[in-house]
């Protein structure tokens, strides 16, 4: 069934894909970077990794983010959700700007501004691929036959 | 804040291969991901109809699911690995949007999506945003 319009609840699922993803990578990098070099020669380390405080709280955003992630993955395509979500990139720099007061050069608002855009361009167009029913197709392949 | 162990030097070549594989176990895990759930059905119906329960069950009993999830937990490792040796900076525009590339790429030739002119210039113009962004 393709959804024309979104609901509100899809909505808000899109939404938490998009605060969950960088919230949560931010976590893991402020946890790796403390974090002595690891090796391939020692693999078992990125698993001790894990179990760090800011990992943890990393994965546990992640967890998050996945399972709305899978929720929209089945009602919408994936080149419709990866689009859509990314604004949560743009909702992190204003958060930084205007609550961590931090300094966004022209280069970041431009970055804001092409997302936002390219947001826009998408959730203009339908969220899923139009497919013919089961029952639709195996007409179409009856009347390929006849014509033959 | 300090880091208090020295930054490992990493060839050009050695931080592309390390990004390469991230956008690579990446797409595999996402396109594999979106064909069991495209598989599965629409999960609200299935927890309207069978519950929370019945939701999970769909989807634990899905072996493109698993499939998916494996590649997912390699690209999971893979940025691990990356953001031990490389700059956040450097990771996190490069893969996020190499990644949105490949996988309207995956979405047309594996899922059969329709990705219209619409849905390019989209994955081009966030690709572009969010390495400006995140730069």
């Amino acid at each position: 069934m393709a959804h024309a319009k979104l609901l509100p609840r899809q909505y808000l699922i899109l939404g938490l894909v998009a605060l969950c993803a960088p919230l949560g990578d931010t976590c893991l990098s402020r946890g790796m970077t403390g974090l002595p070099g690891i090796t391939p020669a020692h693999p078992m380390t990125l698993v001790a990794a894990v179990f760090t405080p800011w990992v943890a709280a990393g994965i546990a955003l992640l967890i998050g983010f996945f399972a709305s992630y899978l929720t929209a993955l089945s009602w919408a395509d994936l080149t419709f959700v990866l689009p859509a979500t990314a604004f949560g990139n743009v909702i992190v720099a204003l958060f930084a700007r205007f609550w961590l007061h931090e300094e966004i050069s022209l280069a970041r608002w431009a970055g804001i501004a092409l997302i936002t855009l390219g947001v826009g361009f998408v959730a203009q167009g339908p969220s899923l691929t139009e497919r013919p029913s089961p029952a639709a197709k195996s007409e179409a392949i009856a009347e390929e036959g006849r014509a033959r | 804040m300090t880091i208090p162990f020295p930054v490992v030097h990493t060839s050009p070549w050695t931080a592309a291969a390390m990004i390469a594989a991230v956008v690579l176990t990446s797409t595999a895990g996402e396109v594999l991901t979106a064909a069991a759930m495209k598989s599965i059905g629409d999960l609200d119906e299935i927890r309207a109809r069978a519950g929370m329960k019945g939701a999970i069950r769909a989807v634990v009993t899905c072996p493109l699911f698993f499939a998916g999830v494996g590649f997912l937990a390699l690209a999971f490792f893979s940025l691990l690995f990356a953001l031990n040796h490389l700059n956040l900076s450097l990771v996190a525009p490069a893969s996020a949007s190499l990644t949105l590339v490949t996988n309207a790429i995956a979405g047309k030739v594996f899922l059969k999506e329709n990705v219209d002119r619409r849905r390019w210039a989209s994955a081009v113009l966030v690709c572009i945003g969010v390495y400006l962004l995140a730069h």
